[in-house]
């Protein structure tokens, strides 16, 4: 079963670097994103002591795990367009083996990834530079970026077509990371909005997030670490059981 | 959970045993009560046109799709209650290569044999054996994506090789192969002693070089048996008269009211069990004149033992590729 979960996470990481265009696409994104959102709120909008660029920051970090999760899903669609995952379901490891090799390759990438773009911040005044802070930030990114890649691996297996999850994407995925606290504070925002970013996990991810840069402002309105910690937790343990649980379904569609 | 099959002694001599097996898709039925059985260190071919039914028995086989209803037991496994315990020794060559076009051969077959618990020394020592074996050694480094067909189908099979399974099953394994990458394909396989090899075909000359074969015609089992059994069960010769189309009908009532024999016409082609063909050619060819392109004898084929059971002419027959290969050899006109 080891040799399974290795083997398919391996797998995952030497299709990433052997696709120079995904490389570049994953790391350039989010820099540009981030300057952009910086530049042209900086005098426009601050939350509490902070300029947007420094808020801004731990959402970025939310971002990059959210779309490298997304984009290391879909290959889930691919894989079983191009013959490969029937392959893997004929092999005696248990599903949970499979889930666990693809969600794990995906969160390596996206913690990965968000890992290049903390330690970037620290040239450049926006992440802390003390070891312990940074040490707990790459935890979280890690337990996210497992969270979020095993969310969108089990969108992905109950998908026939990469158009289908884009639209589950764009309905699902992106109004969930703009409704997490990554681009605006949510004591400003109207009751529903509020209402629905108390309902939505990632907020605490993304608050966990803050809380272990030191990036708290009483205008952020987070909740406790204890709470965030509590839900990030069993939001992981929560969709990484759903990516396992897909997988034991939807045999009869395998087989189309 | 293996399930020994102490109470089937059957099932413990046969590589694989299969009783009353259904399928149903929503209402459409796609196996109607199919059973047979396979020897240990046999080639078994499923033979049958599109819709036949033989996809859907490969995927039973294969673990893919749960069986519905029926008995299948593979290699003292039940397959019905416990598919899962089949797969350390099954091998599964599907028609499009279940592969990473993206990776190369070598990432290919490693990454395959670690999904069937091979690590360390002995993946490697395997790796090397079974590139060998299907002289993939010099593609080695060569990402999937730039092999042709064949090569790739080769990748497919030796990645299924690795963990060297005791029941091979391919779902059409030549679908899309020029001549020679099937000819290739086959002359590997028959290397393969010991292993039970189990394959569907449209293909009549693949499935005569099957040790025994099971012909399916709409979900049904119309025949089973070793090639010669089937053609020898429809008795006779085949004659062949290939007319124009539209004269079909005209040399057809001709051949019976002349020479008695009850032709079946489909297209262009007339195609009769007569006693003793081969003696009846020259007159036919002098009675018909030039309205026969070609007249051919040849021994009953499995093409005719799947026209007389199901009185339907075989969807892929007219694709001749029984001929093409020369496998067989028509008497034709020079018999004069």
């Amino acid at each position: 079963m080891s040799g399974a979960v290795t083997a398919l996470w391996q797998r995952e990481l030497v299709r990433f670097l052997g696709d120079r265009s995904r490389v570049v696409g994953s790391l350039g994104q989010p820099v540009v994103f981030f300057l952009l959102f910086a530049g042209a709120l900086r005098d426009s909008l601050r939350v509490g002591d902070q300029t947007y660029g420094q808020y801004f920051f731990a959402g970025t970090l939310a971002m990059i795990v959210m779309f490298t999760a997304i984009f290391a899903t879909i290959t889930v669609i691919e894989d079983r367009k191009e013959g490969f995952l029937q392959g893997v379901l004929v092999a005696p490891v248990p599903r949970s083996a499979i889930a666990l090799g693809k969600v794990l390759g995906g969160a390596t990438l996206g913690f990965g990834l968000g890992l290049v773009f903390l330690l970037g911040g620290c040239a450049f005044g926006l992440s802390p530079t003390e070891p312990l802070r940074l040490l707990a930030a790459a935890g979280v990114l890690l337990l996210l970026a497992f969270a979020l890649t095993g969310c969108g691996f089990a969108l992905a297996w109950l998908m026939d077509s990469t158009a289908g999850y884009h639209g589950v994407m764009m309905l699902v995925l992106m109004p969930a990371l703009l409704l997490s606290g990554a681009f605006f504070p949510a004591p400003g925002a109207h009751a529903i909005v509020r209402g629905l970013m108390a309902a939505n996990p990632l907020t605490y991810g993304v608050a966990l997030l803050r809380h272990a840069l030191g990036n708290v402002d009483p205008a952020m309105g987070l909740p406790s670490l204890t709470v965030c910690l509590a839900v990030s937790l069993v939001f992981a343990a929560a969709s990484f059981a759903l990516a396992t649980f897909v997988t034991t379904r939807r045999s009869a569609r395998d087989a189309t | 959970m293996t399930i020994p099959a102490v109470n089937d002694p059957v099932a413990t001599t046969q590589a694989v045993t299969a009783r009353g097996l259904t399928h149903r898709y929503g209402e459409r039925v796609a196996l109607r009560d199919v059973g047979f059985r396979v020897e240990r260190g046999t080639k078994y071919a499923f033979l049958g046109p599109n819709g036949s039914g033989k996809s859907t028995l490969f995927k039973l086989l294969a673990t893919i799709l749960p069986v519905q209803q029926g008995d299948l037991w593979a290699m003292g496994v039940d397959v019905t209650r416990a598919p899962a315990s089949l797969r350390a020794q099954l091998g599964v060559v599907f028609q499009s290569p279940a592969i990473d076009r993206k990776l190369t051969v070598r990432q290919n077959l490693l990454y395959g044999g670690r999904m069937f618990g091979l690590s360390g020394r002995r993946l490697d020592d395997r790796v090397a054996e079974v590139m060998a074996r299907t002289q993939l050694a010099e593609r080695a480094g060569d990402k999937v994506e730039t092999l042709s067909g064949g090569l790739r189908r080769r990748v497919e099979l030796a990645k299924c090789l690795l963990h060297q399974p005791a029941l091979l099953v391919l779902d059409e394994p030549t679908t899309g192969l020029d001549p020679t990458a099937r000819r290739d394909l086959w002359s590997l396989l028959s290397g393969f002693e010991g292993s039970t090899v189990m394959f569907t075909t449209h293909l009549l000359d693949e499935a005569e070089a099957a040790d025994r074969v099971l012909i399916l015609h709409a979900g049904e089992v119309v025949a089973e048996g070793t090639p010669a059994e089937l053609s020898r069960s429809v008795g006779g010769e085949a004659l062949e008269v290939s007319v124009d189309p539209e004269q079909a009908d005209a040399v057809r009532a001709e051949l019976q009211e002349r020479f008695q024999i009850e032709a079946k016409a489909f297209d262009g082609t007339l195609r009769a069990q007569v006693a003793d063909a081969h003696r009846l050619v020259a007159a036919v060819v002098d009675a018909l004149g030039e309205r026969a392109r070609r007249v051919a004898v040849s021994p009953p084929s499995l093409l005719d033992v799947y026209f007389l059971k199901t009185g339907a002419p075989f969807a892929a027959a007219g694709d001749g590729d029984g001929d093409r290969d020369g496998k067989r050899q028509p008497a034709s006109r020079r018999r004069r």
